[in-house]
């Protein structure tokens, strides 16, 4: 079920099917329309082609890392003797993310045969789709979708006679943001808690199980038929120079329409705020932006608007494209009351592995609850900005960065506004007051 | 322990599911799918999953204690999460959650003298092009207003 209407300014690549008139995602469905071919067609060509098609294709992670999906899948020690895996990340969680659900819930048998792609390549036997617990009914679409492809003879034993063996399974998580990340994914899907591991090695030399293994986001195996269908270099033209085709953009918070929309990548922001999106209810100013998911920097409207949506752009303004999630606040929008409802959700996500990011979270939060009830002091400003920089980089996952950079983001940028609720709190008394007070 | 014919061969599927001797990753699966069954996640239902996946009791206790689907006491039949996390905040699930609450007459992760339902302000649920968003048991329910969830929460209250 589509939840918004498509909009015209939409570059459909991956969600070109789901548009079409009647398309109910079945085997059929897909079949006929042009479904598994590619899948063939990566049959024909040797990996090495196939890795090299995919980074002419300049695809980069759309999991909120971009980072180039040729490069990691050439990474993998092919000749290992080890058994190799595929495991897809659907545990779609980063707040304002909610793009992967759309093409799982609509065109299932896009990401299986993104899968099949994967497996052919490295020599995979066996993948998993690991879905985030709230998504039960895509838990169970994505088994139904499995069936069909067994059925169909496009997944198991000497898949359409090409000698191949590949099965796939969906997996269901239990309610952690944490899994979201690579490692503790693996951690998870192995049957332990989520926390993450050192790296290197990393997943595509020791992933799960200790064996090889290419773990991607949804939406980057569901780019794969696409660049073998229209070649690498198509693909890439279909966005900019370094981050090539579209990108399923999630607009949410104050706008007019929001919803999923596919963007070719270097699509301005501007447009996509004003056309795609509808533009911010009631005329209303834009006040602050998040590019991709909670765990980005936040842009005051002045600095979002000349910006494009890609990784170069959001970088130089020093922020994220992230995942795609984008957040539009207005002028009425109480940012230190957004501050805290960020760390509220890092605390309470903090998979506790790292004291820097367990600790520190937990903290920011206590003292954003006292900033934002009006009984902070003008140092508690200042120790936000410190607790908060004291944490980047000193966690072993990007959990701990992705909490602190949109408070520093938000403390630097928005000051006034925290500065306005401690304006009218009396000083606390000294130690020595308390003491003549006895 | 003994449960339903379905959830039996949900779990044979999913003891297949994974190679040779690593069982232990049909734990948090067989954990959940067992809760929507029995409600809770009981010292028996650790014991069963342990002996299942053959691994210890205490490797079983320790992914209870991380994941948050994952409850030992048990929730209401209905199970009310609503969403407050940004793009939902953005939209008024403050105020949603606030009215839930008051409607309900309870609190966070409580529930009902009847048992019939149960409330949590929960993180992000993956739906914040839609929000605000809620969750009754696994059912999603999209740009909630608090006379929809008037609405829906008589509706639930009728079926029993």
């Amino acid at each position: 079920m589509l939840l918004n209407k498509r909009h015209p300014e939409e570059v459909l690549v991956l969600t070109k099917r789901i548009h079409e008139p009647g398309y109910d995602g079945s085997i059929d469905a897909y079949l006929k329309h042009g479904g598994y071919k590619q899948y063939l067609k990566a049959v024909e060509m040797t990996p090495e082609q196939v890795i090299d098609e995919v980074k002419v294709s300049n695809l980069r992670g759309r999991g909120g890392a971009g980072f180039p999906t040729g490069m990691k899948w050439g990474f993998v020690p092919r000749q290992s003797e080890k058994p190799k895996y595929i495991v897809v990340n659907a545990d779609e969680s980063e707040p304002g993310t909610c793009k992967d659900r759309v093409l799982m819930e609509n065109d299932p048998h896009l990401l299986i045969e993104g899968c099949l792609i994967a497996a052919r390549t490295i020599g995979a036997q066996l993948g998993y789709i690991y879905i985030r617990g709230e998504y039960r009914f895509l838990v169970e679409i994505t088994e139904r979708a499995i069936d069909e492809a067994y059925k169909a003879g496009w997944l198991g034993e000497n898949i359409q006679g090409t000698g191949q063996t590949f099965h796939l399974r969906a997996h269901t998580g239990a309610g952690a943001y944490e899994c979201g990340e690579e490692s503790a994914l693996l951690e998870s899907l192995e049957g332990k808690r989520g926390v993450p591991r050192i790296r290197p090695p990393f997943p595509a030399v020791s992933g799960l199980y200790q064996s090889p293994t290419i773990l991607n986001n949804v939406e980057t195996f569901a780019a794969v038929p696409s660049i073998l269908e229209m070649g690498g270099k198509a693909w890439a033209a279909l966005g900019i120079e370094k981050a090539g085709g579209t990108k399923l953009t999630c607009l949410t918070g104050h706008l007019n329409n929001p919803g999923v929309f596919e963007l070719p990548l270097g699509y301005p922001v501007e447009k996509m705020i004003n056309t795609v999106g509808g533009g911010i209810p009631k005329g209303r100013k834009l006040k602050a932006f998040i590019p991709g998911g909670s765990s980005c920097p936040v842009l005051t409207g002045d600095e979002a608007w000349p910006l494009t949506m890609d990784y170069d752009s959001m970088a130089k303004a020093g922020s994220m494209l992230g995942s795609g999630g984008v957040v539009v606040m207005d002028e009425t929008t109480d940012m230190v009351k957004a501050a805290l409802r960020i760390m509220h959700f890092y605390a309470h996500e903090s998979c506790g592995w790292c004291i820097p990011c367990r600790e520190g979270t937990t903290w920011l939060k206590k003292i954003l609850h006292r900033l934002d009830e009006g009984h902070a002091t003008a140092k508690d400003i200042d120790l936000v900005g410190d607790l908060a920089k004291n944490m980047l980089g000193r966690t072993f996952c990007p959990l701990g960065d992705a909490a602190a950079l949109p408070t520093i983001s938000i403390v630097h940028k928005f000051r006034h506004e925290f500065e306005a609720k401690i304006a009218h709190t009396a000083a606390p008394p000294t130690a020595e007051q308390l003491v003549a007070l006895n | 322990m003994t449960f339903s014919p379905t959830l039996e061969e949900r779990f044979s599927k999913l003891l297949d599911s994974y190679p040779e001797g690593k069982t232990r990753s049909a734990v948090i699966p067989m954990l959940l799918y067992a809760q929507d069954e029995i409600g809770s996640v009981t010292p028996e239902l650790v014991q069963e999953v342990a002996r299942r996946c053959r691994v210890t009791p205490l490797q079983v206790e320790e992914v209870v204690g991380y994941y948050s689907m994952l409850h030992r006491k048990p929730m209401g039949r209905i199970h009310l999460q609503v969403c407050t996390n940004i793009s939902c905040m953005l939209v008024g699930a403050m105020e949603l959650y606030g009215h839930a609450s008051r409607k309900l007459g309870i609190g966070h992760k409580q529930v009902t003298a009847d048992g019939q339902f149960s409330l949590e302000e929960v993180e992000c649920m993956g739906a914040c092009s839609w929000a605000p968003a809620i969750q009754t048991n696994y059912d999603f329910h999209y740009n909630v207003t608090p006379e929809k969830l008037d609405q829906l929460l008589d509706s639930l209250k009728k079926i029993q």
